[in-house]
């Protein structure tokens, strides 16, 4: 175990940068994942049948095939067809697709969860659509969205150890290296959970951070030192993303 | 390019490899649906030695990735049969998520009906089996079906630990083949044509029971 220590103290420096090259495809894949929600989301409110179908066709496409095949299908198949992307960019990508999809129902559920009310007073009020949009409308969406888009999250930093499959020297490649030149499998493993546990926590405190910044907007809760108290936001639940949109 | 009689010879294949991925589901999801109500149960004893350390239990399992809980079982308990393992992992994850369904539809039973029990003098097991529990799991029944059709997604981790599932079979078909974008192109289209019925029909049950 002590020799373990040492290697892993030693070897710190390639730890770090695998921790960097995970958490740059997450924050990627969740930017991307952030601006497709709110496209798609937007869409499947639109009026037009058109446009709200294929918003439909592209979620339901997006969720049924699993991110695991999307994102094989990018790096392995998707070459064949003469496009090659760089690996990160098949992450991204396929992250980022796959999770802007569940995005999207929390989008339009947060939308249609703000009282009628609100959207005729705005109409009353003879706001122009955008101004309704952004001053009225999405600043009380968005303080739903933030605990959904949290789970979400976590979802997706969980499932960037598939980096490693597709040649990314992530956090779980550098880890399987420190495992190999110790032979100390369960402490690499150990750690590498640990870390990956931390990793989530701390993507938690910021979630729930914006959140209370998010609310004291609205005039709700007590902006930022509600943040450090331990609270029930901290609860993630993957398919608060089904829960809330019905269907997966 | 796109070429239909490989596809066509791959098809049985990948389609061999979609028992396992059932099996791997159907199995997985009992043991979320029972160790998530055990759990849930637990949630609410009446000390904090019992509610803490589950509670911690729950937060790391389900905040940690399900790919790296799978190797280290793997690697760690070497005599266990692969498919075994990815059962139990997959079930142990999802178990997490289910227990705060159960979590959820336990505290939507009125606290009436825990008072009329009690009054009753029914005995404490009684209390949860005859009024509590048929409540409580008849309302959140869709949202666990959701975590089925997700955990049916998330077979293909299974592969890592060299079960031979949908999306192995895949692989392999298209590494000696050299038919990555066929065998992957059906792997997908099975998915989607397996999980989307199985989603609307969630759907639906939702909202009936919502009514």
């Amino acid at each position: 175990m002590s020799e373990f220590l040492t290697q892993f103290s030693r070897s710190l420096p390639s730890v770090w940068q695998g921790v960097s090259v995970t958490l740059q495809a997450t924050v990627l894949s969740a930017l991307l994942a952030l601006v497709l929600a709110f496209v798609l989301g937007f869409m499947s409110r639109s009026e037009h049948l058109l446009v709200r179908g294929l918003s439909r066709v592209v979620v339901e496409f997006l969720r049924g095939t699993s991110l695991y095949v999307q994102l094989f299908w990018l790096f392995f198949a998707l070459p064949i067809l003469g496009f090659k992307l760089e690996p990160m960019a098949c992450a991204v990508v396929a992250f980022g697709l796959n999770y802007g999809a569940y995005g999207s129902e929390v989008v339009r559920g947060a939308l249609n969860a703000v009282p009628q009310a609100q959207w005729e007073a705005a109409v009353a009020l003879n706001l122009s659509p955008w101004q309704r949009m952004r001053r009225v409308i999405l600043p009380q969406a968005w303080v739903q969205m933030i605990p959904p888009f949290n789970n979400l999250l976590i979802q997706l930093l969980k499932s960037t150890p598939l980096l490693s499959l597709i040649t990314i020297s992530d956090l779980t490649f550098q880890m399987d290296q420190l495992r190999s030149t110790t032979g100390n499998t369960a402490a690499a493993y150990v750690t590498l959970l640990v870390i990956y546990f931390v990793l989530a926590y701390a993507l938690t405190l910021l979630m729930n951070a914006l959140e209370a910044v998010a609310k004291a907007r609205l005039g709700q809760g007590s902006g930022l030192r509600h943040v450090l108290k331990p609270s029930s936001a901290g609860i993630t639940d993957p398919d608060g993303r089904a829960a809330r949109a019905g269907g997966v | 390019m796109w070429d239909w009689n490989t596809a066509r010879e791959g098809l049985p294949v990948v389609l061999d490899g979609f028992g396992i991925t059932l099996l791997a589901t159907v199995l997985g999801s009992v043991v979320a649906m029972v160790l998530g109500l055990l759990i849930a149960v637990l949630r609410r004893a009446p000390t904090r030695w019992v509610t803490v350390p589950v509670r911690i239990v729950v937060e790391f399992v389900r905040s940690t990735p399900v790919m790296i809980q799978l190797f280290a079982v793997w690697v760690l308990v070497p005599s266990l049969d692969p498919l075994t393992i990815g059962i139990a992992v997959l079930g142990i994850h999802y178990a997490m998520y289910t227990s705060e369904v159960y979590r959820a539809g336990i505290d939507a039973v009125p606290q009436g009906q825990w008072e009329a029990a009690v009054a009753l003098s029914l005995p404490r097991g009684r209390v949860w089996r005859a009024v509590i529990l048929p409540q409580a799991v008849r309302k959140v029944v869709p949202a666990l079906g959701n975590y089925v059709i997700s955990m049916f997604k998330e077979t293909p981790f299974l592969s890592v630990i060299t079960v031979q599932e949908m999306v192995h079979e895949a692989n392999e078909y298209g590494s000696v083949h050299f038919a990555y974008l066929e065998a992957f192109t059906l792997a997908a289209a099975i998915f989607l044509v397996a999980s989307y019925p199985t989603s609307m029909l969630m759907r639906r049950l939702e909202k009936r029971l919502a009514q």
